[in-house]
């Protein structure tokens, strides 16, 4: 087919720049990721995408695709950046390797590489890793406050190589976790710890999430359907859960603003090829999946569920795509 | 009149750059009479015409060249008077870039018309109407060239659509012939209305043609039964399904036709030449074409059927080697060949831009992100349709995903992130399961001849036995004794002979 086949003009658009706006958009929240955190996100992230690159043309090559296309089109890059900051800075290298070899090489390319994956490539290497090393993935370094400094502190850029166990002591729990915890040792949430004293690392980087999935919005990258319809469930289940007993159920807001729920409303359920693609779906898809996080978070063996919940409700997607075509011009 | 009415916006579409400047900033320009023109026999959708002139006949301009052989079928004219040169296959302005049967024309200059008669619309049956009509060569020349005169043949019209939205980017043929020729466009829709006792006509504009627009007000102003509907500048509203929901909110199905809805509708320049036939009794022997894209003078042009494209494009500042394409970006193909001349369906030459030269074409894969859906006017989902397009599997794309119902307007592939070249995945996804079904057909036919062989067999072996039986039943009892003492005898005689012998 020549390039003149019509139409002969087009939209100024590729995946590349679908790809890097998502990775653009999430740049507020690295950088208070960074404030919060320290530097080591940042070292984490190079090394992490230039693995996930080379890994990536690996696969290409033994496909016999063109590499260069295929590499440019960012889908790597987004996807290796989503899973190293949803895991802690302070995971040792290998094993934030290991998860990027299953999100790029069995969970992308073993299905048939990008377009046909079924399931969230970012959120099987996240589940992978939080299966097998439950005690690093929940282990955060401690975050009392926004700190500039951090922003300088070079040393910490690659400390990964030099710190490669968890070091009691500079870590402390997500809150979601010390929920949890608390549930599981039967103490009422309330007298264990106040939320909304100040603003917490994870909050205010729930913000920056929402900030850049606005603007994803602005751009029409994304529809409002996903995110809203995950946040709106999530927000109403806990609501009931939380007016059916307050005193083990943490309220609407505390789920909203802790754990993943930005995060994953405007930049996991948001991947085009492993959620639905009509309107309908969509909405279903965002239910579905926030439902499935409260009752995990409420009711499961870990502190966020939303991974798990993304990767039950890929399953589901054909089925809520069969049942929810919309009427064809002039069928309705 | 009313312009505040309702517009119903349909679901998708896009908004390309509309490059319609660059055309319209001269009036509408006449060549010099060319020294030949190629005019092609079969211009409109339908059958063939029959050529009835030969090879040195003088014509006069406006004599017939062929006449229509069926009711699906229009006549074709010499566009100026002149010598038939030659007949033969010749190359056409046609995607397929196979040649079809044209006429040389020889021109003498001397641009000599037949004798015109008008026609006196007051006291002429419909059905006489519609005859002339077939041998005015009036098609539909928004590009479908439907004939005209099947289109007029209905009496259940309420409304009139006139399709002057001219929605592709760079096209203005219509633009500037409604500004210039205003008069025979609104004699073209009073004559409709007449003729088919239509009570409403509404001429649905878009808003990106304000110089058409302020002259059709001033001269509708007073007119109570045609109403201007200026639309907004999306593409493709100038698509019939499309426009019919502007205008009116009713979306008609893939299967249905506008006249089951008492809806028809006309492009301007169609009205215009139904117009000239009627007042004048001038056939179809030139229409209005946009010569524009990579050129140094784009232009609107008065073309005569049959004069060289080279000619304008060299005229509006262009070269031979120019790639072009008829019609526009969107809908419009790459002419295989470009030493043809213009047809009744050339609505626009579209010189190709490097713009759309350097169009990306590296095919990715789709990502489902449904920039496709948002668009797809049709309110199809273009993503499912690819994908069993490419895995062949037809039945779905027509049962599930109503292949059928696409339009082929492009919006897909031109908002389309992986370059992926959607409508050519349908169109042969469509001539695939065209051909399947008349191959199925051809077995169904097959199929039912062999069982009706094998019923004829069996009916015949019945007859036979019936027969026979019959016949048996009619011999008498008498006979059958006599027979029986026939056949006695004969045994006893043979009987005695075989004795004999033995002795």
């Amino acid at each position: 087919m020549t390039s003149l086949d019509s139409p002969a003009i087009k939209k100024n658009m590729s995946v590349s720049v679908i790809m890097f706006t998502v990775v653009f958009a999430l740049i507020p929240a690295l950088i208070a990721q960074i404030g919060f955190f320290g530097l080591q996100i940042l070292g984490n992230l190079i090394i992490g995408i230039s693995f996930a690159l080379i890994l990536e043309a690996v696969c290409l090559k033994l496909r016999h695709y063109p590499i260069k296309p295929f590499l440019k089109d960012g889908s790597a890059f987004l996807t290796a950046w989503l899973l190293i900051i949803s895991i802690p800075s302070s995971t040792p290298i290998w094993v934030m390797l290991v998860g990027l070899f299953f999100s790029i090489v069995i969970s992308k390319h073993a299905y048939g590489g990008i377009g046909s994956n079924p399931f969230n490539p970012a959120m099987i290497g996240y589940a992978v890793l939080l299966i097998s090393f439950p005690k690093i993935m929940t282990n955060w370094p401690s975050a009392e406050y926004f700190d500039f400094n951090n922003f300088l502190n070079f040393s910490q850029l690659f400390s990964m190589f030099t710190s490669l166990d968890v070091v009691d002591g500079i870590v402390s729990a997500t809150p979601l976790d010390e929920i949890k915890t608390a549930l599981f040792l039967g103490e009422p949430i309330k007298n264990s710890f106040s939320f909304f004293d100040q603003f917490n690392a994870y909050q205010i980087m729930s913000i920056f999430y929402l900030i850049g999935g606005l603007y994803l919005m602005i751009k029409k990258i994304i529809t409002w359907h996903l995110p809203v319809s995950l946040i709106l469930s999530i927000f109403l289940f806990s609501f009931i859960l939380h007016q059916i007993n307050p005193d083990v159920f943490m309220p609407s807001l505390f789920h909203l603003m802790n754990g993943a729920t930005f995060l994953a409303a405007f930049f996991i359920i948001t991947d085009p090829v492993s959620s639905p693609t009509t309107l309908n779906g969509k909405i279903i898809f965002g239910v579905m999946v926030g439902l499935i996080t409260v009752i995990i978070r409420n009711f499961g063996g870990y502190p966020d569920g939303i991974a798990f919940a993304v990767i039950f409700m890929n399953i589901f997607v054909p089925l809520i795509e069969k049942f929810t075509q919309p009427k064809v011009f002039g069928y309705e | 009149m009313n312009i505040t009415d309702k517009i119903f916006k349909f679901f998708g579409g896009i908004k390309p750059e509309g490059h319609k400047q660059i055309s319209t900033r001269n009036p509408i320009k006449r060549l010099p009479l060319p020294k030949e023109l190629i005019i092609p026999i079969r211009q409109h959708v339908g059958k063939m015409p029959n050529i009835i002139v030969k090879i040195g006949d003088r014509v006069l301009k406006g004599q017939i060249l062929a006449e229509p052989v069926a009711n699906l079928s229009a006549a074709t004219h010499a566009s100026t008077s002149g010598y038939v040169k030659e007949i033969k296959p010749m190359n056409i302005p046609h995607p397929s870039g196979l040649p079809d049967q044209c006429v040389v024309l020889e021109t003498d200059g001397k641009d000599e018309w037949i004798s015109l008669e008008k026609i006196d619309i007051e006291n002429i049956s419909v059905s006489n109407l519609l005859e002339k009509l077939k041998h005015s060569g009036v098609v539909g020349l928004g590009g479908a060239t439907f004939p005209s005169h099947i289109k007029l043949n209905t009496n259940r019209i309420e409304t009139l659509i006139v399709n002057a939205a001219e929605c592709e980017p760079y096209i203005t043929c219509d633009d500037m012939a409604m500004q210039e020729m205003t008069q025979d466009f609104v004699d073209g829709i009073n004559l409709i209305m007449h003729i088919l006792n239509i009570p409403k006509t509404i001429i649905g504009i878009e808003d990106n043609k304000p110089q058409a627009i302020s002259k059709l007000n001033s001269v509708l102003s007073g007119s109570k039964n045609i109403q201007l509907k200026i639309i907004p500048t999306v593409y493709p509203s100038g698509d019939e399904k499309r426009l019919i929901y502007l205008m009116l909110g009713v979306k008609i199905p893939k299967e249905k036709r506008p006249t089951e809805f008492g809806i028809q509708v006309f492009n301007v320049a169609t009205l215009i030449s139904i117009a000239r036939f009627i007042n004048y009794g001038e056939p179809v022997i030139s229409r209005v074409v946009t010569v524009t894209g990579a050129l140094s003078q784009p232009n609107n042009y008065l073309a005569l059927i049959g004069t060289p494209i080279q000619q304008l494009i060299k005229d509006a500042g262009g070269d031979p080697s120019q790639e072009v394409i008829m019609g526009g970006p969107m809908m419009g193909f790459k002419l295989p060949h470009t030493d043809v001349g213009v047809t009744k369906a050339m609505n626009c030459l579209l010189a190709v831009t490097d713009e759309m030269k350097s169009k990306a074409s590296t095919e990715m894969p789709c990502i489902r992100c449904t920039k496709c859906v948002e668009v797809c006017p049709a309110q199809l989902q273009p993503q499912e349709l690819y994908w069993h397009a490419k895995s062949k599997q037809f039945e779905k794309l027509t049962d599930d995903y109503k292949l059928f119902d696409c339009i082929e307007c492009g919006c897909c592939s031109y908002v389309c992130p992986s370059n992926i070249p959607l409508v050519q995945y349908y169109r042969y996804a469509k001539s695939e399961i065209r051909e399947q079904s008349k191959s199925s057909e051809i077995a169904d036919i097959a199929r039912d001849r062999n069982e009706f062989r094998l019923f004829r067999l069996e009916r015949e072996k019945k007859e036979r036995a019936e027969r026979n039986a019959q016949r048996r039943a009619q011999v008498s009892d008498e006979d059958k004794k006599k027979l029986i003492d026939e056949k006695k005898a004969a045994i006893e005689a043979a009987m005695k002979r075989v004795a004999e012998n033995e002795e």
